[in-house]
């Protein structure tokens, strides 16, 4: 409410947490200056934001819901998502794993270069995508170290499931250690040293009073590995081969299709990432809810 | 990934260079598991780009990592980055004061938004931004009538980084304007000091450190960014292609070493960015 609203002759009950504030609030922006910041803020996010987002729907359903179902059902199609859903299916438990694994080593004990090791786990994260696929191509393509080699005892590595589970592992590599380590610092370890002097083992510590502490920044690292594994792109492109119903991803059928000049067809599929998209945003806020409510950071 | 993923996690009092016993069980296990796999997955498949790389030569490597046309995709991917971080910056920090000071109705969707290049894939980003902004997309069209064409030029790679960056931006910024001392500013207006001054000497100065730090990782990631921007860029040799794409092309030539040659470049820029990153937050301890 406006300061202009209140009557001045009623006396107002004393002010609580929500009513109208005096409007000369020394941290209180003026009211142009709001509206300026605010029509900006959202111009930009509108242009480079909902935009996009709201195209891939439309051009997807541009000759109705027929086609783009039909370019969905399509064979190629089912077997691009049946291999992404197949390979976060591998990718996002082991990258669990290996973030309990780091964070219980790096949070709960001291070791001399600690900050080296966390600068190390994060290295991926600076790396381009499409150098995290060469470098499984260098290592296990025909001409790497080990092609020889796999070739002679017929395994394929690259343009194969491993090579494209071994590239989002690499592009997913820091996402649930980096949620734990520092939640795992902020609570520091005395739950921990009191359940083992008392007798408890470290598999019991961890299960009864690790684990109930950390669960929603699991969740939460593990929701968003979850859309970068199932997403990625670039590193994914380099060792695929694009052999089609295959080693074709999702993102990379919709890079066919498109390329194809197939536009239904590619925005009727990439609508279905903006779907898992969404779901991951939509799950993300409860998380982030759900932790400001408990009081406690994710 | 959140903010935290962005800040360092090396808190904790110093302790005696060797490892203080602990109470806690499981040292040994986790660690060895940690370090053998972030050697098999991270560091060793890693250096089989430098070996790769070394079996050019020196004037070989030169040649490939350094020639007219890879010089030309740094350019523009180094280029286009640093535009788009700056883009974020001054936008990103507007929305972030409006997400942390203002009240509107439907804030908890923006702000939830503002994630969306997190969850998003990049190749669907990728033809939603081409389409928009071609000259006969929603955008597009409008610009085009002014005379200026977006898609399938350098600006199409700028607005492509500018997407992708975004919430680095917002998320490093976020914590840091939430836990300004609104009492500080306060302080300074009953002081006498005007609305102006307070923003210049009072919250922006508290600002920077986390300020350089969103900016950096905008562009640390941009540099590398693949998948959303080769389907807006054009993909013109010297003109609007960009340095990850270079490499796919030379793979696709079979010509792995100069692939690497390149990669091998890039690389030394992201650790240099890194270390950037790392010095800018050990700064910004110190200062706060």
């Amino acid at each position: 409410m406006s300061p202009m609203f209140i009557s001045a002759d009623k006396p107002r009950p004393a002010p609580e947490y929500t009513a109208a504030r005096p409007a000369a609030r020394p941290n209180e922006d003026p009211a142009w200056v709001k509206a300026l910041v605010l029509s900006a803020v959202v111009g930009f996010l509108v242009l480079v934001l909902i935009l996009p987002l709201a195209c891939v729907f439309a051009e997807a359903l541009k000759q109705g819901t027929g086609p783009a179902l039909e370019a969905i059902k399509d064979p190629d199609a089912i077997s691009a998502i049946k291999l992404t859903l197949l390979v976060a299916a591998i990718t996002v438990p082991f990258n669990a794993l290996f973030g309990l694994c780091a964070s219980w080593a790096v949070a709960k004990h001291q070791f001399p270069g600690k900050a080296f090791l966390i600068t190390l786990i994060d290295l991926p994260f600076s790396v381009s995508p499409v150098v995290a696929g060469l470098i499984y191509v260098l290592v296990f393509g025909a001409q790497g170290w080990f092609g020889p080699w796999l070739i002679e005892h017929g395994i394929k590595i690259v343009f194969a499931l491993p090579g494209i589970v071994l590239a989002t592992m690499f592009v997913t590599f820091p996402f649930v250690a980096r949620e734990l380590i520092p939640l795992m610092q902020e609570q520091g370890v005395d739950e921990e040293e009191a359940a083992t002097s008392m007798g408890a083992s470290g598999l019991v510590t961890f299960l009864r009073v690790t684990a109930p502490n950390i669960r929603w920044g699991l969740l939460y690292g593990v929701l968003l590995c979850n859309a970068r594994a199932m997403g990625e792109f670039g590193a994914v492109s380099v060792v695929s081969g694009h052999i089609r119903g295959l080693t074709d991803t999702m993102p990379l059928h919709v890079e066919i299709l498109y390329n194809e000049y197939n536009y239904v067809g590619a925005f009727a599929v990439a609508a279905l990432l903006c779907l898992l998209a969404i779901v991951t945003l939509v799950l993300k806020t409860a998380l982030e809810v759900g932790q400001s409510v408990h009081g406690r950071h994710v | 990934m959140s903010v935290q993923s962005v800040l360092p996690a090396v808190a904790g009092p110093r302790r005696p260079l060797l490892r203080r016993r602990s109470a806690i069980p499981g040292f040994g296990l986790t660690m060895g598991l940690t370090l053998t796999i972030l050697s098999l997955v991270v560091l060793a498949p890693l250096s089989a780009v430098a070996f790769k790389a070394a079996g050019l030569g020196w004037s070989d490597f030169l040649a490939a990592g350094f020639s007219q046309r890879a010089l030309n995709a740094y350019r523009l991917s180094f280029g286009a980055a640093l535009i788009a971080a700056g883009v974020n910056g001054v936008f990103g920090l507007a929305t972030v004061w409006a997400i942390v000071r203002y009240r509107f109705p439907g804030k908890t969707l923006l702000n939830a938004l503002i994630d969306l290049p997190f969850a998003l894939p990049t190749a669907v980003a990728g033809i939603a931004l081409a389409t928009l902004y071609s000259s006969k997309g929603w955008v597009g069209a409008a610009l085009a009538h002014a005379g200026i064409k977006v898609a399938y030029t350098p600006v199409g790679v700028v607005i492509a980084l500018t997407f992708i960056g975004l919430p680095f931006v917002v998320r490093t910024l976020e914590p840091v304007v939430r836990d300004l001392a609104m009492d500080v500013e306060e302080a300074a207006a009953s002081l006498g000091a005007r609305r102006v001054q307070i923003l210049g000497r009072v919250i922006l100065p508290a600002l920077v450190p986390a300020w350089l730090t969103g900016f950096a990782l905008a562009f640390a990631r941009g540099v590398g960014e693949y998948g959303s921007v080769i389907f807006i860029a054009g993909n013109m040799p010297f003109k609007s292609e960009i340095a990850p794409l270079l490499i796919v092309i030379q793979l696709e030539q079979f010509q792995y070493r100069e692939a690497a040659a390149i990669a091998v470049v890039m690389l030394a820029a992201s650790f240099l960015l890194l270390f950037v990153i790392n010095a800018i937050q050990a700064w910004a301890r110190r200062y706060s």
